[in-house]
């Protein structure tokens, strides 16, 4: 396959990934601030923060307030890192390559990105309440499921499918750390029991873990349990582990003869999760952990493009 | 109105006046449509063709660009379909056939021995000082002798003036044997009316169009270097911001070749190569999308970032095929078409089976001054232009732009031809005002690997001003699905035909008398 092609399907994964994962984390961020009332601005602040934005959002915006922060973050042409942004640049990395994807596949992600236009120009004017938005954060979702429900049901499983399915796990990889990196260091300090437990549950919803947890550990939400969930668990979707997993089989599946020391890192990455222990990452620090995790995870797909998809000869 | 050929409903009044017996199961089913239902199934049309981004790009919208609006266009497309009767397909697809394998007979000839220039049929100076000749390719061999791999000729009917509208004949206006673009729309308009109006396919046995890819694919796979048992074909176009590129990824699809762009593309060793996740992999075939200029900077346009440096070098070693060749454009330029008719009696010995529309040059003397003297009822063209530009409609055209025009033809007069402005045919069309007729072209794509094929049919552009003779879709034209008809339907089939057409009469006369403006002016236009 052609190394630009693979670049395309690898990256249009990535955004409609990274487009789900703000939807998430704005639904969440809204929920947290329903609960605390009165102290929603330093909230919508460390959210910015979580995407490096805080500095483009008060440039276009100055104060902060909610409204302004889910459309800057939904919404927004001038945020680049926007779900619409996103969206857009999803449907142009598949227009590149609508050849070589099924024409399922190129439709969904195409009126994902027709529609999307048409909702955020609404969310854009005037007056909007909250729950407009909430439905785009839903409606976003729903488009992401159907993105890959498409692929997986009408693709053959040749390496179109394999680097399309490596874009959708790294970056999964990636937005569940920063979340869970995010959201532990804005609960663990409160001691206020009553409002941490809608918190972390609204974590948990935010990521489509709520029954999960409960079906797994049947107790109370426990941040340290919430963490486990999240970076351990090998049969929950959005894990960490999940995700390497994943990473390193379809790099397996995709090696080529320089491909070796990508593979590696890919390896021992899912090898520190498969074999690691709540206790000890949190005796070193969940920030630090998570933190290390990032860069490594950026590292491999730095990796992942030197050896596959933009290649020097 | 007079002298128009409508292709769906014959002239006269009250009685005489109704649908052509190959239009009537069509009319039947129309009549018989609520208005509100065609209006859902077109709304469902442009809808359908938005989600599939079946669009052509429209360049420099500034403004829009940040939003990503504006910048993609849909080219309207019409739900009354063309009908081409059984007998007349039979007719034009031996005319194609016969046209498309002069024309490469000619190219070779032309990079090869010069016969036809040394038989004095056409003059050395309009071979060897066109810009379109390539002395790059002189005495090159090719597979199989093919060279316009891809011809896309543009077929017009029309009624002589001094003759009835109903003695209209078929003409070629134009032979487009470079990069000809709008194979995709044919597909995708039929796969269009399939989804709206399955039950129409029903009532009438149209000739498939569907195996067009598979076609193609034969047709590059034929031609690959000599000696390459299973060849790598690719398509190679200039991007995704290129007007045709939908058609280029849509095509590459159906065929399952990768679509390349240049910069996937290298030349190391006398070889082609394209980057993939798995290393180099070798290229046989080239399905070029991008003009000559622009193939390989090293020969051509230096400044060429759309190219592979050294493409020509192993394309001149016989080591990559590319389609269409280069150097095709010295024999569908304009002044080269009035020798077509010569060129198919020069090597076949047959005489044409579709004339050319008559052609004044003006570089004879003679030619010159019957132009300068009716340039009023002519078209006159560039003979290096396309797309409709640099061109004038005497008829439609002001006495001060007749002016300006002879003296620009004065100045250089074999820049120039001119044609009699020709009353194209028309097909009822909706407009806003309701059905409309409006003039009409037909582009079909003719094959050449080992022999010369088609597929029944081709593109018909219809252009949906009224009066307008412009079909190009830059200039406002839109498409039609082109049904040929299968075999003649049988007896008992035709009588219950006529029993409906009597039916369908009254409909089309009170029809005719909502319509709007039917077309006045008329002239034969051009352009790829």
């Amino acid at each position: 396959m052609l190394s630009r092609t693979a670049d395309s399907l690898y990256w249009m994964a990535r955004y409609t990934e990274r487009a789900e994962n703000i939807a998430r984390l704005m639904e969440v961020s809204y929920r947290m601030t329903l609960q605390r009332h009165g102290t929603g601005g330093s909230y919508w602040g460390a959210a910015l923060g979580i995407t490096g934005l805080e500095s483009a959002y008060s440039a276009r915006h100055g104060a902060i307030s909610a409204n302004a922060v889910l459309r800057f973050m939904g919404a927004d042409f001038g945020n680049p890192s926007s779900i619409l942004s996103c969206l857009k640049a999803a449907r142009e990395n598949c227009h590149a390559v609508r050849g070589t994807v099924t024409s399922e596949v190129w439709e969904t992600i195409n009126t994902t990105w027709l529609e999307a236009r048409t909702s955020a120009a609404v969310l854009m004017q005037g007056e909007v309440s909250g729950s407009d938005l909430t439905k785009y954060f839903e409606w976003v979702k729903f488009r992401s499921h159907l993105s890959r429900g498409v692929t997986v049901g009408t693709m053959l499983q040749d390496e179109a499918f394999h680097f399309i399915r490596l874009g959708t796990f790294l970056e999964r990889a990636d937005n569940t750390a920063r979340l869970l990196d995010f959201k532990y260091d804005e609960l663990a300090p409160q001691d206020d029991t009553g409002s941490e437990y809608y918190e972390w549950g609204a974590l948990l919803r935010s990521l489509s873990s709520f029954e999960i947890y409960r079906k797994v550990y049947r107790d109370v939400i426990t941040p340290n349990r919430v963490a486990e969930l999240l970076i351990l668990r090998p049969d929950m979707p959005r894990s960490m582990l999940t995700c390497m997993k994943e990473v390193q089989q379809i790099l397996d599946l995709v090696a080529n003869a320089r491909s070796h020391e990508t593979q590696r890192l890919a390896g021992s990455l899912h090898s520190r999760l498969r074999y690691g222990r709540i206790d000890d990452i949190l005796a070193v620090g969940l920030h630090g952990y998570l933190t290390d995790f990032l860069s490594k995870t950026a590292e491999l797909g730095n990796g992942i493009a030197q050896d596959f998809l933009v290649p020097v000869a | 109105m007079k002298n128009i050929f409508d292709e769906m409903r014959a002239p006269g009044l009250g009685a005489t006046a109704g649908i052509r017996t190959h239009y009537a199961p069509y009319q039947d089913w129309l009549t018989q449509m609520p208005a509100a239902g065609i209006a859902q199934k077109r709304a469902e049309a442009d809808s359908a063709f938005h989600r599939y981004g079946i669009t052509f790009a429209v360049y420099g919208d500034g403004a829009d660009a940040e939003a990503g609006a504006g910048t993609e266009r849909l080219i309207p497309f019409d739900i009354i379909p063309r009908i081409i009767p059984a007998a007349e397909w039979d007719k034009m697809e031996r005319g194609l056939k016969q046209r498309v394998n002069a024309l490469n007979m000619f190219l070779h000839d032309v990079y090869g021995q010069q016969r036809i220039i040394q038989a004095g049929l056409i003059p050395a100076e309009q071979v060897f000082c066109n810009a379109q000749y390539r002395p790059e390719m002189q005495g090159l061999a090719v597979r199989n002798n093919m060279y316009a791999h891809i011809a896309g000729i543009d077929i017009v009917r029309a009624a002589q003036p001094q003759q009835s509208s109903e003695q209209a004949d078929y003409y070629v206006l134009e032979d487009n044997l470079r990069v000809p673009s709008g194979v995709s729309y044919m597909l995708e308009n039929r796969r269009m009316m399939m989804r709206l109006f399955p039950e129409l396919f029903g009532h009438q046995s149209v000739a498939p169009v569907e195996h067009y890819p598979d076609l193609l694919l034969d047709t590059l796979r034929q031609v690959a270097p000599a000696g390459v048992d299973d060849p790598t074909v690719v398509l190679l176009t200039p991007g995704a911001y290129n007007s045709a590129y939908f058609e280029h990824a849509f095509l590459a699809q159906q065929m399952g070749i990768e679509l390349v762009e240049g910069k996937d593309l290298y030349v190391h060793d006398e070889t082609l190569y394209m980057r993939t996740t798995q290393g180099p992999q070798r290229v046989d075939v080239v399905y070029r999308r991008i003009d000559d200029d622009f193939l390989d900077p090293l020969t051509f346009r230096a400044d060429s970032a759309l190219g592979v440096a050294g493409l020509l070098s192993v394309y001149r070693a016989g080591r990559v095929t590319l389609t269409n060749a280069i150097g095709t454009g010295v024999a569908d330029d304009k002044s080269i078409y009035p020798y077509v008719p010569d060129m198919i009696r020069f090597y076949l010995s047959e005489e044409p089976l579709i004339a050319n529309v008559p052609t004044y040059q003006c570089r004879k003397a003679d030619d010159l001054s019957y132009t300068l003297a009716n340039m009023h009822e002519l078209v006159v063209k560039e003979t290096h232009g396309a797309g409709g530009y640099g061109m004038l409609v005497g008829p439609a055209s002001t006495k001060k732009e007749i002016e300006d025009f002879k003296l620009r033809v004065k100045a250089d007069p074999a820049k120039y031809i001119a044609q009699p402005t020709l009353a194209l045919s028309a097909c009822p069309t909706f407009v806003e005002a309701g059905i409309a007729p409006r003039h009409i072209d037909l582009r079909p794509f003719v094959l050449s690997g080992k022999e010369v094929r088609l597929v029944p049919g081709g593109l018909t552009r219809v252009a949906l001003k009224a009066g307008s003779l412009v079909v190009n879709s830059s200039q406002g034209g839109g498409t039609k699905d082109t049904w040929v008809l299968d075999a003649p339907a049988s007896l008992s089939q035709s009588q219950s035909q006529s029993q409906s057409q009597s039916q369908s009469q009254s409909q089309s006369q009170s029809q005719s008398q909502s319509t709007s403006a039917a077309p006045s002016t008329s002239a034969a236009v051009g352009g790829a």
